[in-house]
């Protein structure tokens, strides 16, 4: 279970706002952290609490295929993203390293709201709102990989995809 | 189903050996792969925490040192050394500074053809379209699976077809077409799909043409994008695959590409696409010719046609960094590339330039820029204050000229 403050963004939030390309070619994650988002909200760094959760409107992480991006949002302690639908190059990457992300079509989180997440369900409760939203399906391979904790440990267990 | 097949559906089913259709879950053998120093030293750290010794075929692994090259500064040159000890270990390809930008190494020596299923750790790699290949930007974890095990799990797209109707003018080039497309499925139109172009306009276009078509598809959001192969010329015999007749799309767009004037993207977004015409004056400092989308030998040829003989507008530069070293050689060889340093341009290394915003000319706070590469985000070229225009390297060379943004057919 996720719990934590909502901040919420808003349509085609694109890789370059999420970490610049002048930062990304590094293997020290916590400098990426410290740049997350910059260009797109210049206090974001002060707004954000670690376990704070950061729902976005259509087409979250559009652009590069960059996986510094999913990897600097982990590294500055979000717990969760949650978005009306995802540009494939980063959902896939954020299930890849482990990021938490939903997939929750129609959601209208505001600023500020309290979330309680169920991620094994796919079940987000608004607290503040007081209502329930379903997030959509993963395909069983990302449901797999998400149950090993990304990637790099499915296939550390597996050795090699498996599609029943 | 017994429904015809587009050409996405084809590769896919010739690889997984069994009929593969629009959202059918596939585990996909590859036939090349390939990472930059963007996304090359991540992959690299995640093929060792997977448990990876060896490459699974070393022959159809390439790294590419291109996004930041030469090294601007110790810590990016401590990650080229990684790449290149990795290539020394591995015994796959190393293609170092001053190669070129990926894509266009990946063409130029042939690493990918017709066909093929091509992963890249780089979001352009659709780029290959071009050829009739099946190819997609993954991030680096993604491609430390494809180097451990040789294959990707896709989920088979659905594939909208683009139909470019009539022959483009004169002045318009494949770059205008591709942002026309951008404008009709926008920024986010064609997620989890594939394009595929068809139609006379395209039937007629290069290689290089067809390349900036496929590479703008990356701005659509899709999987792939593939130009249809028919009036495809290559330097080399291929076998050619084509869309059936009564191939199942998703949805159809078509543009008249006879009416088709110079288009340009308006900061900050790529999809943001409007006609020269309405932004005609507005004054540049900074001209870019360069990155995977046009930065090509028939590119740079267009530009120094406009520029022969001239010299570009007081208070603008120049930049010009060449697609590779074999485009290079090319501009150098039939004089186009002193053409361009006579009338006043900087030329730089074959690679990204500063389409990435690394390197080799960030532009200043209010600055307007006009550049021929694929992207015009808030801060993609370093700098979050100056303002990006996307146009042609016709647009782009017109407007170096005049030092404001100028329609290339006037």
């Amino acid at each position: 279970m996720i719990n934590g403050r909502a901040h919420r963004y808003g349509d085609n939030i694109d890789t370059d706002r999420i970490i610049p390309g002048k930062y990304t070619k590094t293997l020290d994650i916590s400098s990426l952290a410290d740049h997350v988002m910059e260009d797109l909200d210049p206090h974001f760094k002060q707004k954000f609490r670690i376990g704070d959760i950061l729902p976005a409107g259509d087409n979250f992480g559009c652009g590069s295929s960059r996986e510094q991006a999913p990897i600097a949002l982990k590294a500055a302690g979000i717990s969760c993203i949650i978005a009306r639908f995802y540009a494939r190059i980063f959902f896939r990457n954020a299930i890849n390293i482990g990021l938490p992300v939903l997939e929750v079509p129609n959601h209208e989180i505001q600023d500020g709201d309290a979330l309680e997440i169920d991620m094994e369900n796919g079940i987000v409760r608004n607290l503040s709102q007081g209502d329930l939203h379903q997030s959509t399906q993963l395909p069983k391979v990302m449901m797999d990989i998400v149950a090993e904790g990304g990637l790099v440990p499915y296939l550390r267990k597996y050795g090699d995809y498996h599609i029943d | 189903m017994g429904k015809g097949m587009t050409i996405s559906e084809k590769i896919l089913t010739a690889h997984t050996g069994r009929e593969t259709r629009a959202g059918d879950l596939c585990i996909v053998p590859v036939d090349g792969s390939m990472a930059t120093d963007t996304t090359a030293p991540l992959a690299i750290k995640a093929f060792g925490e997977m448990g990876g010794v060896r490459l699974k075929d070393p022959s159809r692994f390439h790294l590419v040192i291109d996004h930041a090259a030469p090294a601007p500064n110790e810590r990016i040159a401590n990650l080229h050394s990684l790449m290149r000890r990795f290539a020394n270990d591995q015994g796959c390809a190393l293609h170092d500074i001053g190669s070129g930008i990926c894509h266009q190494v990946m063409v130029d020596h042939r690493k990918v053809q017709p066909g093929d299923v091509f992963m890249g750790a780089d979001s352009h790699t659709p780029t290959y379209g071009a050829l009739g290949a099946f190819a997609c930007g993954v991030g680096s974890t993604d491609l430390a699976a494809v180097m451990l095990t040789g294959k990707i799990w896709l989920k088979a797209p659905a594939t909208i077809r683009i139909l470019c109707h009539g022959k483009l003018p004169t002045h318009s080039s494949g770059k205008d077409l591709a942002l026309e497309a951008v404008k009709a499925l926008t920024i986010s139109g064609a997620t989890y799909q594939a394009v595929e172009y068809h139609g006379t306009a395209v039937e007629g276009l290069s290689l290089s043409q067809r390349m900036t078509l496929c590479n703008l598809v990356a701005e659509m959001g899709a999987k792939t994008g593939i130009v249809s192969p028919k009036g495809l010329e290559l330097p080399y015999p291929f076998e050619a695959t084509y869309a059936d007749q009564d191939a199942v799309y998703a949805r159809t767009i078509e543009i008249d590409a006879s009416s088709l004037r110079p288009r340009i993207a308006v900061p900050d977004s790529p999809d943001n696409v409007d006609d020269i015409e309405r932004y005609q004056g507005t004054r540049i400092t900074y001209a870019f010719i360069g990155s995977c989308t046009n930065a090509r030998h028939d590119d740079l040829r267009v530009a120094a046609d406009i520029l022969r003989g001239k010299h570009i507008a007081k208070g603008v530069r120049l930049v010009i960094a060449p697609a590779s070293r074999q485009v290079l050689i090319d501009a150098l060889a039939d004089g186009t590339m002193q053409t361009l340093i006579e009338a006043g341009a900087t030329l730089i290394n074959s690679g990204c330039g500063p389409c990435v915003g690394s390197h080799e000319g960030v532009p200043g706070d209010e600055e307007v820029v006009v550049s021929t590469a694929n992207r015009n985000f808030k801060g993609r070229m370093g700098n979050p204050n100056a303002s990006i225009y996307l146009g042609s390297p016709a647009t782009v060379a017109a407007s170096a000229l005049h030092g404001y943004l100028t329609n290339p057919a006037l």
